[in-house]
């Protein structure tokens, strides 16, 4: 079955609200080999006038695929999987994710393009500690076309 | 402590990292990511589906070139805006293998005191990522 290109233009329901908490941020940013103090020690993230330790940019994929995980596993959408490749990501971040906060993630189908026997799904995911936005986040994943 | 706008020059070099990878590390960035994906974790898996080895997650990739940006920022929250394209993989063998990065000031947001910065990550000789630019936020 191609990609159902009728999807563009969907809104999923939100998923979350995630907590944060320190340990899931110090393990993030090990993992990545950050060594920012503000990611592991409370102290220095007030002296830099965050509320609790943040978060390195990139966490904020674990919530984006939490929440588009609903429209590329949606049968009606598609997506092969096993065909899938990560092909862009963007992050925009209106404040850094934080320890304590509460996440909720919303994800839209923004286009979905086709070239050269391949589609191309471009989705946003909106995340939000209540109503205060945190960050948004853009991937393009490609499905490769059949044998 | 923030980078002062003001210190800051179109050209400028981030300076350089590198960052080791082991499986180990691919482990713990899928338990922290929750990206299980086979692929990056188990050899047999990965040969098996066509690729030469276990590849690292390109969001780990992307991630570990994006520690440079907040080295340099000199606060890690001050990245407001970060993109890239994965462009070829980070190949792990079991006695694992390295990324090297290496960034410049592309341009200035006067007004805002912002930086766009472009970052370059290689391993095993190949440039692993496209396009890849942070908007930092300086003081």
């Amino acid at each position: 079955m191609p990609v159902n290109e009728s999807f563009v233009g969907r809104t999923f329901d939100p998923v979350g609200p995630y907590a944060v908490d320190a340990a899931m941020i110090a393990a993030f940013a090990e993992a990545v080999g950050a060594t920012d103090a503000v990611h592991f020690d409370a102290e220095a993230a007030r002296a830099a006038g965050y509320r609790d330790v943040i978060a390195p940019p990139t966490l904020a994929v674990r919530f984006d695929q939490l929440s588009s995980r609903a429209y590329v596993q949606d049968p009606d959408a598609g997506i092969d999987y096993s065909r899938v490749v990560h092909g862009e990501q963007s992050f925009v971040h209106h404040r850094p994710i934080t320890a304590g906060d509460e996440l909720v993630a919303a994800t839209t189908v923004d286009s979905i393009r086709s070239a050269g026997g391949h589609a191309m799904i471009s989705v946003r995911t909106e995340i939000s500690n209540g109503d205060e936005p945190v960050a948004t986040t853009r991937s393009t994943i490609v499905v490769r076309g059949g044998e | 402590m923030a980078r002062q706008f003001s210190d800051v020059s179109v050209g400028d070099s981030l300076g350089t990292k590198t960052v080791p990878v082991q499986r180990a590390t691919l482990v713990a960035y899928a338990n922290a990511s929750l990206d299980q994906n086979p692929i990056h974790q188990d050899e047999a898996f990965a040969k098996q589906v066509g690729l030469p080895d276990v590849i690292a997650h390109g969001m780990w990739t992307m991630g570990a070139a994006g520690t440079l940006a907040a080295e340099w920022a000199g606060d890690a929250g001050r990245i407001v805006e970060y993109g890239t394209r994965f462009t070829s993989m980070v190949v792990v063998p079991a006695g694992g293998s390295e990324l090297s990065v290496t960034g410049v000031v592309k341009s200035l947001d006067e007004a805002r005191k912002r930086a766009t910065v472009e970052l370059t990550a290689t391993a095993g000789g190949s440039k692993v990522l496209g396009r890849c630019q942070a908007v930092v936020q300086l003081d």
